[in-house]
């Protein structure tokens, strides 16, 4: 089986197998490099396409982390990325927001919630779509244990409380883009089980 | 002779599938299988990503073997294994993206799994490019039945479904389950089975 060991070989066979690695990986990733781009592309279009009413075409802001969604020259809406801290870890939300500051819809990009519980922020359809339409001229943004309108999900305060802190941050980008300020996206969450934080 | 070498090919496939199974027998590979087996579809996954590159790494291994000096053996085959494991994750990547974000965490984890480095070392280094291709397959199916069994019950009694299926009705699953003490729990009661059966049928 193995060769007897001496520098010059242990140093050749090193050298040629790395090089022949690297190789088939530069090949590797020069053909998947475009297939990779579209899934990014495809799934950033799904997710917005989710969260916003129907549109054309899409911008990238990259400093406050929105797309604006245009139908021909009409601004459709502001599709914006939030990231806050949520139970287990940072909890990432699409929301979209259409011009008149209402939220149109809103989506999970990624999230670390226990399965089960604060994981149902994606898939709880009671929770998902109170999102729907809120107003937040009309209704208040803190959960309703805070004294607020947003319904928790059951056992799961905190991350509801990330996930309604994520939205009126996305909300303050919004009303920065209004003004065309720049705001600061995020906020970090402190005191995550007071009753009265905000 | 032509037929005892059919035998012991038929027997390279079987023995990862049941007498070394990586999971129940012998016990490798363990963070790959409590970490992703939170429901039967990962479980499969993780598996099949397994089995891509162990048998590529065993067949690779097997043809470069005779060549490499056995003081840098390890280094050389990490390098190879290494190199599998990047090419599956841009491949996930490109076309499997979903699958990717569920398992993309684990998918780099492959290179230090011990089943590939355990069975380049313990076979492909001493068995031609076939053999070593089925043995990979074999033990590459035994790791995925496992982690796919592993991965069902987990889900059936945590989330109350069965690949994706639910027959619940949307009530919840025993939760634990699905978190960690679930994973040991089960894996340890399936081990239990799978050993009585083992000692049963020898």
């Amino acid at each position: 089986m193995a060769a007897k060991s001496n520098l010059t070989n242990m140093v050749l066979v090193l050298g040629l197998v790395c090089l022949a690695c690297s190789a088939v990986l530069g090949g590797a990733y020069v053909i998947t490099k475009a297939p990779i781009e579209a899934a990014a592309a495809a799934k950033t279009q799904a997710a917005v396409a989710q969260v916003l009413p129907h549109f054309e075409t899409l911008e990238y802001n990259a400093d406050n982390h929105y797309y604006t969604a245009k139908d021909g020259e009409a601004v459709v809406g502001y599709a914006i990325e939030s990231t806050v801290v949520g139970f287990g870890g940072p909890l990432s939300l699409m929301v979209g927001v259409t011009v008149d500051g209402v939220v149109y819809n809103t989506s999970v990009l990624s999230h670390s919630e226990t399965p089960g519980l604060g994981a149902k922020c994606s898939t709880d359809a009671k929770f998902m779509d109170q999102w729907r339409g809120f107003d937040p001229a009309v209704k208040k943004l803190s959960v309703k244990k805070d004294g607020g309108d947003v319904d928790a999900i059951t056992a799961s305060t905190i991350t509801s409380r990330a996930y309604t802190l994520a939205v009126e941050n996305a909300l303050k980008v919004f009303d920065g883009l209004e003004q065309d300020v720049v705001v600061p996206e995020e906020e970090p969450l402190t005191d995550e089980g007071g009753q009265d934080n905000e | 002779m032509k037929e005892d070498r059919t035998m012991s090919k038929f027997k390279l496939l079987t023995d990862g599938l049941v007498k070394n199974n990586p999971t129940f027998v012998l016990l490798l590979g363990m963070c790959p299988t409590l970490a992703t087996t939170t429901s039967a579809i990962n479980g499969l996954s993780m598996g099949l990503a397994t089995l891509f590159v162990l048998v590529l790494s065993n067949m690779a291994i097997s043809l470069i073997a005779p060549v490499v000096p056995d003081k840098v053996h390890i280094p050389v085959y990490i390098v190879v294994i290494a190199t599998f494991v990047t090419l599956l994750q841009f491949l996930m990547q490109a076309y499997t993206p979903a699958m990717y974000e569920t398992l993309g965490l684990f998918i780099p984890l492959i290179v230090v799994n011990c089943i590939v480095l355990g069975r380049a070392e313990a076979f492909a280094n001493k068995h031609g490019v076939g053999e070593s291709a089925l043995d990979g397959i074999g033990v590459g199916l035994g790791f995925t039945c496992s982690l796919t069994v592993l991965g069902l019950v987990r889900e059936i009694l945590g989330s109350g479904s069965a690949f994706g299926w639910s027959f619940t009705g949307g009530a919840d699953g025993m939760l634990a389950f699905v978190m960690a003490p679930g994973a040991f729990l089960c894996l340890g009661y399936l081990m239990v089975l799978f050993n009585k059966f083992l000692k049963k049928n020898s």
